[in-house]
């Protein structure tokens, strides 16, 4: 599974992109964040106030509770900012 | 009527003149074009804004809004120019356009597009400042929130509605 980071997500956890393999529990964006977080103090960081992170599940916008599987490209980041 | 919305994300300024006379070259049946033009301010002392995006997606995601506003609108071409990487206060940052034969569904879909921009696409702002300050990530705003769920609930001019 290809992690992607975006804004101040990629900053505190301190890369932009990482190749991951959750164990097969982790079947939902929430359970992904939780999962990252144990990962380094900067995912913890990243991802300490859950309300303020968005997701991405194979570049469609995801809720929590979206499904994710190995193979898919999922980003985690701030509430978008464009325009 | 079939309509192949031009999207681009890029670095470089953007030719507002170029991309209207684009849309309108060779037609006669475009009654107006509607264009906004998002520019960086200088705010609260302001040195550049750093925009990032989600390459792949970003395209993806405009896409998906400009095909829904040819859905929702009678249009005869359609223009999105979003820049990425530094932008300096006074400079361009995003372009939309929206030609048709009338204008009520140009003005509509072209306020439509920019308020589903600034919450549907991928992009972040980061604002870098003088004087030692540094930098900080914009954060999202409400309103722009409000601003994108309106057209949920409106009709579109294409649809009847009066302007």
């Amino acid at each position: 599974m290809q992690v992607l980071y975006f804004a101040w997500v990629r900053q505190k956890v301190g890369v932009s992109a990482e190749e991951v393999s959750p164990p097969p529990e982790v079947s939902d964006v929430a359970g992904l964040m939780r999962w990252l977080s144990a990962r380094s103090p900067g995912h913890a960081a990243a991802f300490e106030n859950a309300r303020t992170i968005r997701a991405a599940v194979n570049q469609e916008f995801a809720p929590p509770d979206h499904a994710v599987s190995p193979g898919d490209e999922v980003a985690f980041f701030p509430p978008v900012t464009g325009g | 009527m079939t309509v192949l919305p031009r999207i681009s994300v890029q670095d470089a300024p953007f030719d507002l003149g170029a991309e209207s006379a684009a849309l309108t070259a060779g037609r006669e049946d475009v009654g107006g074009v509607a264009s906004f033009v998002g520019l960086c301010r200088a705010d609260d002392g302001l040195q550049a804004l750093v925009l990032e995006h989600y390459p792949g997606m970003t395209e993806r995601a405009i896409a998906g809004i400009a095909a829904e506003a040819c859905a929702r609108w009678p249009l005869s071409g359609c223009t999105v120019v979003h820049r990425v990487g530094r932008i300096h206060p006074g400079e361009p940052i995003v372009l939309v356009l929206t030609a048709s034969a009338h204008r009520a569904a140009a003005l509509e879909s072209c306020a439509f597009l920019i308020d589903w921009l600034k919450t549907g696409a991928p992009f972040w702002k980061r604002e870098e400042f003088a004087d030692g300050r540094g930098e900080r990530w914009v954060e999202a705003k409400a309103e722009d929130d409000a601003a994108a769920a309106r057209w949920a609930a409106r009709p579109a001019a294409g649809e009847g509605a009066l302007f």
